[in-house]
Formats: C-alpha cells, structure tokens, sequence
C-alpha cells in the first residue's frame, strides 16, 4: 500500500529541502539536480519522486528532457507556524463530527 | 491531498478565516456549539458556563491530570442565530491578550452536509501572531518534556 504523503513529511528531510531551493530559482533536469549532491542519482531521484508525489514539484516535458519546476501554490501551505493551529482546529472538528453523527435519525 | 480544515490568513490583517465542511446537517453542526456536554467533548475542556444567546456568557477551564487550570477563557455572544450564525467574544485569563472577536456563520450545503467559516478578529498583527504560534510551541513544549523525561530516566 502507498503512504499517504504529505507536504510537511517532504519537508521534514534536509536534502528535499535544498532540493527545494535549487529548482526554486530555475527549473532544473533531475540530472541536474543530483550534481549538486553527493547522494547516488538514485537517491536523490528518490526524493525528487517524493517531492513531486506532494505537488512541491511539478514536471515539463522539453523535447527528450524533464524539468521540475517549484509548484508555488502547494508552497504556501508550508507554514510550519500555522499547521499546527490548522492541526489544533482540524482536530476538534473532526471530534465534533464523529459525536454528532451518533445525534443523526 | 485535500485538507478538511483549512486557515486563510493573508499577511498583514488583523483577522483569519477557519472554514470546515462537515458531514452533517447544519442544525447538529450548530447543536454541537450550544451544548456544554457536547462543546466539553470535542474542545476538550471544562464548560463552566455556556449560556447559549444573545448576551449570554460563556466561560472554559481547562486543567492538567494534576488538576492545575492550565487554561480558562470566557467571552460573550453578541448575536446569536440558530443555524446561521454566532458573534461572540473570546478571551483567555490571567494573560496580556486583548479579548478576540469570533464570527461563526453555518451554512447549510445539503440535507446532510454543512459547511462552518470562523472569522476571528485580533487586535495587533502581533496578537495574531501570538495565537497562530500557540499550538507550534505547545507542540515544541511536549517534544522538549518528553526528551527531558527520557533524559531523565537515563540518569
């Protein structure tokens, strides 16, 4: 079974992270990508593969190569500041709705 | 992946949306907020008062498995429609934060489900930032009790 992935797990791992910032200034090939790191190509496609599982990255095709670009709107839902709040809420509610159910006809 | 809960909070203001849809009739999605049994339940707290109308008080305790009041907060409503909306005020004890104004509006979205928006209005920038961090420094808090406990045990 595939693991749900979330985009705070991506961010949890520090080579995501750089990854992260390398293609946020330009759309780079994940050949590209692991030249910047001393991990094998395997790994770090590894991570790219989860990164892009998240909707942190998304791919263009050009010609034979892929680039990965940073997705900006799944970034803004990084704020490690307010999923916890958004946490906090999301709880309660769902608490709220499994006991309301049993109030249903 | 969608996410149930959502925040909006733009940089810059002085409020923030909650919105969340439930899988339930708007009417017990409303029930939920006027009922201290129901309200203790799922926020997790002592309901000391909920005197559930317009210029009715409300007041929370909430204390540790010691027994220490490790929070309390009360507030007013100012305008209360069943079904459709609550104005109400929220203020926590024995601290610098200026109360908070809370609009809760129901929407009925079908028979069976409804959808809740929570706009929350601070007084500074700074206070809101305050309460955005809280549940992120809890959170730090139990992590940082838990190694202390495991560090202890090591001794």
């Amino acid at each position: 079974m595939e693991i749900r992935r979330d985009v705070f797990q991506a961010i949890a791992d520090p080579t995501r992270r750089a990854i992260l910032s390398l293609v946020a200034i330009q759309a780079m090939t994940p050949g590209a990508i692991a030249e910047n790191f001393n991990s094998s190509r395997q790994t770090i496609s590894k991570h790219i593969q989860i990164l892009n599982e998240c909707e942190l990255l998304h791919q263009i095709q050009n010609g034979r190569e892929i680039y990965y670009h940073l997705n900006p709107e799944k970034m803004k839902e990084i704020d490690k500041f307010i999923e916890p709040f958004r946490k906090m809420w999301d709880d309660r509610f769902n608490k709220l709705e499994s006991i309301m159910k049993n109030y249903k006809k | 992946m969608e996410k149930k809960t959502k925040i909006h909070a733009e940089d810059d203001r002085l409020d923030l949306v909650i919105t969340r849809e439930f899988d339930l009739p708007v009417e017990l999605l409303f029930k939920a907020h006027t009922e201290s049994e129901i309200v203790a339940q799922w926020m997790g707290t002592k309901v000391l008062k909920l005197e559930s109308k317009k210029y009715g008080g409300w007041e929370y305790e909430t204390s540790d498995p010691n027994g220490n009041v490790v929070f309390k907060a009360n507030g007013v409503f100012h305008d209360f429609v069943p079904n459709e909306k609550i104005v109400r005020t929220f203020e926590m004890d024995n601290v610098n934060f200026a109360p908070q104004l809370e609009f809760l509006q129901f929407e009925k979205l079908t028979d069976d489900t409804s959808k809740l928006t929570m706009q929350i209005i601070y007084k500074s920038i700074e206070h809101r930032m305050t309460q955005l961090k809280l549940p992120f420094a809890q959170g730090l808090n139990m992590a940082h009790n838990r190694l202390e406990e495991i560090v202890t045990k090591l001794k």
